[in-house]
């Protein structure tokens, strides 16, 4: 294998810590292509096992004979490794560096990653749109399944199929595509069947400084009105403030004039993207992490971080879509500049507060592969690094992390109404970033299709249904909400994810021993050691 | 009561600013006790009770194009902001309140003329239900090293100490009188608990009377006294909770604080927590951010910042968890003081003692707690609670900093306490309503110079009896945790919405697992009553029974109420009127069958409130209702149509 001239040693004697209140661990480390190994004893089958994947940054030290390396990973936690000889220390951390930053896909480890029990290709057979259209048709026939994007090349970041109005053919979606930026005209994202409305996203129009129009595109958004309930409004909801998306038109983007969509109403709720939203995630883990500071320091980090803010920015936006379609009846398109990061962040919320699917452990996850992963949130330029490192270009954002942070917020909010806990978005969150499975390689559907992602990995779906991680992964208070659940979003009612942001300094165990004890307390178990398999059902295909 | 010139107002309008809606048209009545509302609109009425003595400010503000508002604050962070049709009934309404809710002579708190009708003996028995002396035995003294003494018993030691004190079994008496003389208020070291494992104890006393030269042999000799009864222990603490330069302050005033050298075998270490007169200006501060409408996230976090809130909290657990390191870790004893040791000594000692033993984490445990080191150590109750109308500057929330405190260890440690955020709730409004006589006057001798244990009611049976609605059912027992470890890193000490925001509804999350669990619990229960399938009578007084609902049968204060507040799970439940009215019988001539009545009674106050404010108890509510023209037919039919 390549990685053999990276690995500039391949033992080494170390000491492992791995949190404040963990116990020490002590053995041989190895280095190996996409892992760290560290065995307790030769031959030891409890083996300590780190993705290099999901190291974030690395920080070498020496002292003496020994030296000290601490690793800080994606997922927010902090490994020390405590390495005897100088030499060695240095040859370890080189190599992690090396193996740790390796960009290409087809080499990383999920095409390597052969686990006991699964086959290759289990889940990968769940098609969220398609199964998704079928629900839909079942409400109304004003939407079709359009294969027109079949080969990618209308647009590169749109999956193979998308649901569009039927009243719009082919050749008009093809002309739309090329007025809206990366090709992203206006799709499906969900059909709100009690009043009759429908969430859609796209991204800008490239009306450009010379105001131009598009027909296609025009009528493509009166075919939804006019599909719709009769008489309804549409609203287009603007993740950018008015002046951000006025400017726009000077580099050739811009957003929908009143006058060429008729019905259409627009509205701004700049939502925090990109750079700025990477850094106040990096701020946050930074003061999160911080052991000395004074009650004043930690509450004027925490507020000038604005991330609660950026919680509490796109839970309303997300209400007022939902707010939109279920209260006014009226479709609501959403979208940004490109389309793939806020947008997405809306859409995947709103679908969460409206519809009751969605907040079950299959509903979710296919609600995740839609909206996220086959909608192209490009999670591979996304996620590459998370808030330690300093190799940072300007592709990062911790957009899903966000989505994730609001998902947990409505969680807060409504325990027993979302059929997952807290585990399965921990468990998306460390999956995003570094992962053994192949589900969130790649930008779009089109790269995964390149790299074989769908036949060569194996699917985190498929994984994570396995019947042994469901008593970490489910609520067992869960009981169906038919209603639309409405969050508060005032500052009082928002809390810091302490289970993910405290993690450097605070053990998990103590919010395992809640869920744990739930679980014992609805299965009726006397003791820790009785636990019965709990049987899962399978995701919907 | 002649305070009273109208009883009742017609449209009035109640303002919700967090759900956003307004409650049309309802009728306010002001009774001798309470502020009612009721909302006249629905079918489902909405009330709202306002236990006078919970009010703290009542403010008319100018009229505007809607109405007179009037707004009434609580105790309880209750803000009432009602809105009236008349200027001249306004300004009567808020004389009224002003006067209601300013008591002048103790004589006239609810206490005094509270009757939930119990008989004389069923009073007394109440009083008995919590014995803090009981609590040192459980600690094993009296022991080698300390004795259980009733020097004070005519206060004439110290007057704001219990009859009963617990010294180093080798003092004398004069020592005792000795070393008092030389302490701010007489009060002279005492101890408040002994760590057994290791002989390690926390003890608590006021300021010396040093000044900056004088010392005092007896009280040299008081702790050198208490140092040996740790043998194993080369050295003790004295923690002095004043920021060092209060401390300095009070020398040049004839106080201050011990000289190591004069101590043999001491460690002196200041801890700064802040004085009541900062803690009362904090919590001002907290209020205004909390009721400040639609805050943004910065507006909020700034506010929550600057009123130093969370900060003082933290000071607080920082000491608190210092003693309880000292004596586990370090198996050193304490000694601990402020000025005058009864504010900032009985929140840290008392919190060490949480942290330390399992015992004060449950039901019993935390009574105990709160009649041992707050009620009969004399915190001043009255005046740090403004009870009556008084000086302003003694009110502080140094009470409520101590349950927030409960409250972050709740939050840290979710299956260590037996209670839940309810139960502190509930205790937190009992301080203020001034319905029980627990928490009336400054001290032991107040209490008895006022006969409350005569005329007034106990606190503590009337909440043991609704244990089923305070439970926490993640708590995994009494061994399942020891010292508790807590993080006091910023990061980990939040905001109390429960308490600071507890009635805007809005704000809290809109399911609670608790609750759920509860729930299941409950079923399960009765589930396993149906399987034994024998006749609930037999089950009654069988002590299986006894074992299947009582949680710790072996803890020193099962009784008779403790087994009611079971009893009361089950025959709540609506689907069980058969079983409730079996127990009934069989409870024919059981006097508890009153608490119970008021239990539901409670149990629908809580239900269907808007906001919720002290307790009725369901004579006062009838004499009420009578007042103010509800018929009593239809008080009962709505707690007959509850029990359904």
């Amino acid at each position: 294998m390549e990685f053999s001239e990276l690995i500039r040693t391949r033992q080494a004697q170390a000491e492992l810590l791995s949190g404040p209140e963990a116990p020490a661990l002590r053995g041989t480390l190895c280095v190996t292509g996409h892992h760290l190994l560290l065995s307790p004893k030769p031959q030891a089958t409890d083996l300590w096992l780190l993705l290099l994947r999901s190291v974030d940054s690395i920080e070498k030290r020496v002292a003496g004979d020994s030296g000290t390396i601490t690793l800080r990973c994606k997922d927010l936690r902090v490994l020390q490794l405590r390495i005897e000889g100088v030499e060695a220390t240095l040859d370890v951390a080189r190599s992690i560096e090396a193996l740790s930053s390796l960009e290409s896909v087809i080499t990383s480890y999920p095409f390597f990653y052969r686990p006991k029990g699964l086959r290759l290709g289990d889940a990968w057979h769940f098609h969220p749109l398609e199964s998704y259209y079928k629900r839909v048709a079942l409400e109304t026939d004003a939407w079709r399944l359009s294969e027109v994007n079949e080969d990618f090349s209308l647009c590169p970041s749109y999956p193979r199929v998308v649901i569009v109005p039927r009243a719009v053919d082919d050749a008009a979606l093809a002309r739309s595509a090329r007025f809206r930026q990366g090709g992203r005209f206006p799709v499906l994202s969900y059909h709100h069947a009690r009043s009759g409305t429908a969430l859609l996203r796209s991204s800008q129009p490239l009306i450009g400084p010379k105001k131009l129009r598009c027909a296609e595109d025009e009528e493509l958004l009166g075919a939804v009105l006019a599909g719709a309930r009769p008489g309804a409004q549409g609203f287009i909801v603007d993740t950018r403030s008015a002046q951000t998306a006025k400017q726009a038109r000077m580099t050739g983007g811009g957003t929908e004039s009143k006058a060429a969509y008729p019905g259409w109403k627009r509205l701004h709720r700049p939502l925090e993207r990109g750079r700025h939203l990477q850094e106040s995630f990096v701020r946050l883990v930074e003061a999160c992490g911080d052991l000395e500071q004074s009650m004043d320091q930690w509450l004027s980090r925490l507020d000038s971080c604005r991330w609660l803010a950026h919680v509490q920015e796109a839970l309303s936006t997300a209400c007022l879509a939902a707010q939109g379609m279920e209260r006014e009846g009226a479709c609501v398109l959403v979208h940004g500049a490109e389309g793939m990061d806020s947008t997405l962040l809306v859409t995947s919320l709103a679908q969460l507060i409206l519809d009751p699917l969605s907040r079950t452990m299959a509903g979710f996850q296919e609600l995740v592969e839609r909206e996220w992963i086959q909608a192209g949130h490009p999670f591979q330029l996304r996620c590459a690094h998370s808030a330690f490192s300093h190799a940072r270009s300007k592709h990062e954002a911790p957009t899903f992390l966000l989505f994730l942070d609001c998902v947990w917020q409505l969680g807060r909010q409504f325990p027993l109404s979302l059929e997952f806990g807290e585990g399965l978005l921990l468990a998306l969150f460390e999956h995003a970033y570094a992962s053994p499975f192949g589900t969130f390689l790649c930008n779009s559907e089109k790269e995964r299709c390149l790299c074989e992602v769908r036949t060569q990995t194996h699917s985190l779906w498929s994984g994570l249904n396995q019947s042994k991680e469901q008593r970490k992964l489910r609520n067992p208070l869960y009981v169906l909400n038919p209603s639309a659940l409405w969050p508060s979003v005032e500052p009082q009612s928002l809390r810091l994810w302490q289970g993910l942001f405290l993690r450097q300094t605070r053990p998990p165990e103590r919010s395992e021993e809640v869920w744990e004890k739930v679980w014992q307390i609805v299965t009726d178990e006397k003791t820790e050691d009785s636990r019965p398999v709990v049987s899962a059902p399978e995701p919907q295909p | 009561m002649d305070h009273i010139t109208v009883t009742k107002v017609e449209n009035v309008t109640l303002l919700d600013h967090f759900a956003g809606k307004t409650l049309s048209n309802g009728i306010l009545y002001l009774t001798a006790t309470h502020l009612i509302y009721v909302e006249a609109s629905d079918a489902a009425r909405q009330e709202t009770w306002i236990a006078v003595h919970h009010i703290a400010t009542v403010e008319k503000l100018p009229l505007t194009s809607e109405g007179c508002p009037l707004i009434v604050r609580c105790k309880n962070f209750l803000v009432a902001h009602f809105i009236l049709d008349s200027d001249t009934i306004c300004q009567e309404v808020y004389i009224s309140l002003l006067k209601l809710s300013q008591t002048v002579l103790f004589e006239d708190l609810y206490a005094f003329f509270y009757n939930p009708k119990s008989t004389k003996e069923m009073r007394e028995n109440g009083w008995k239900l919590i014995d803090p002396i009981s609590d040192f035995g459980r600690m094993g003294i009296p022991n080698r090293y300390w004795t259980i003494t009733d020097a004070n018993r005519n206060y004439e030691i110290c007057s704001t100490y219990p009859p009963e004190i617990v010294v180093p079994k080798s003092v004398t008496l004069g020592t005792l009188v000795g070393s008092s003389k030389f302490r701010s208020k007489e009060r002279l070291p005492v101890l408040c608990y002994l760590y057994k494992e290791n002989n390690a104890s926390i003890c608590r006393c006021s300021q010396p009377l040093c000044g900056f030269y004088t010392r005092c042999e007896d009280d040299e000799r008081l702790l050198e006294a208490i140092g040996q009864t740790n043998p194993g222990s080369q050295f003790m603490y004295i923690i002095d909770t004043r920021p060092r330069l209060n401390a300095l302050a009070n020398r040049i005033a004839g106080k201050g604080y011990e000289n190591e050298d004069y101590y043999a075998n001491t460690r002196f270490r200041f801890m700064g927590i802040e004085n009541i007169h900062v803690m009362r200006s904090s919590l001002q501060k907290l209020v205004e951010v909390c009721e400040s409408k639609t805050p943004t996230v910065t507006e909020f976090l700034s506010g929550l910042d600057s009123s130093g809130w969370l900060t003082h909290i933290k000071a607080i657990m920082d000491v608190g968890t210092f003693i309880a390191k000292a004596v586990k870790v370090e198996k050193a004893s304490v000694l601990v003081h402020c000025s005058d040791g009864w504010d900032r000594t009985a929140q840290v000692c008392s919190l060490a003692s949480i942290l330390l033993d399992p015992f004060y984490r449950t039901f019993n445990g935390l009574m105990i707690l709160i009649e041992k080191e707050w009620i009969s150590m004399g915190h001043k109750f009255s005046q740090r609670c403004g009870h009556l109308h008084g000086d302003s500057k003694e009110v502080s929330p140094v009470f409520t900093q101590f349950l927030d405190c409960i409250w972050q260890l709740m939050e840290q440690f979710p299956c260590a306490f037996e209670f839940n955020e309810i139960f502190l709730l509930e205790i937190h409004d009992h301080v203020f309503s001034c319905q029980f006589g627990n928490f009336l006057g400054n001290c032991q001798k107040d209490r008895e110079d006022m006969r409350v244990y005569e005329k007034t009611h106990c606190v503590w049976p009337f909440l043991a009896q609704k244990k089923p609605d305070f439970k926490n059912p993640l708590y995994k027992g009494l061994n399942m945790y020891e010292v508790l470890d807590p993080s006091t890193l910023p990061c980990n000490i939040q905001f109390w919405c429960g308490m600071y925001n507890r009635f805007d509804k809005a704000l809290h999350p809109q399911q609670s697992m608790i609750e759920s669990l509860l729930e299941i619990e409950k079923q399960k229960m009765l589930q396993k009553l149906k399987a034994l399938d024998e006749p609930p009578e037999e089950l009654f007084t069988s002590c299986h029974f006894g074992d299947l609902l009582s949680q710790h049968p072996e803890s020193p204060l099962t009784n008779p109420l403790d087994f009611m507040g079971d009893l009361h799970a089950l025959s709540r439940e609506g689907g069980l009127q058969a079983q409730k009215d079996q127990a009934k019988c069989q409870c024919g001539d059981c006097p508890y069958e009153r608490f119970e009545i008021i239990g539901s009674f409670r149990a629908i106050s809580i239900s269907e409130n808007v906001g919720f404010s002290g307790d009725p108890g369901i004579s006062e509510a009838m004499g009420a209702s009578e007042a103010i023209g509800i018929s009593k037919a239809s008080s009962e039919e709505a707690s007959c149509s509850q029990q359904q």
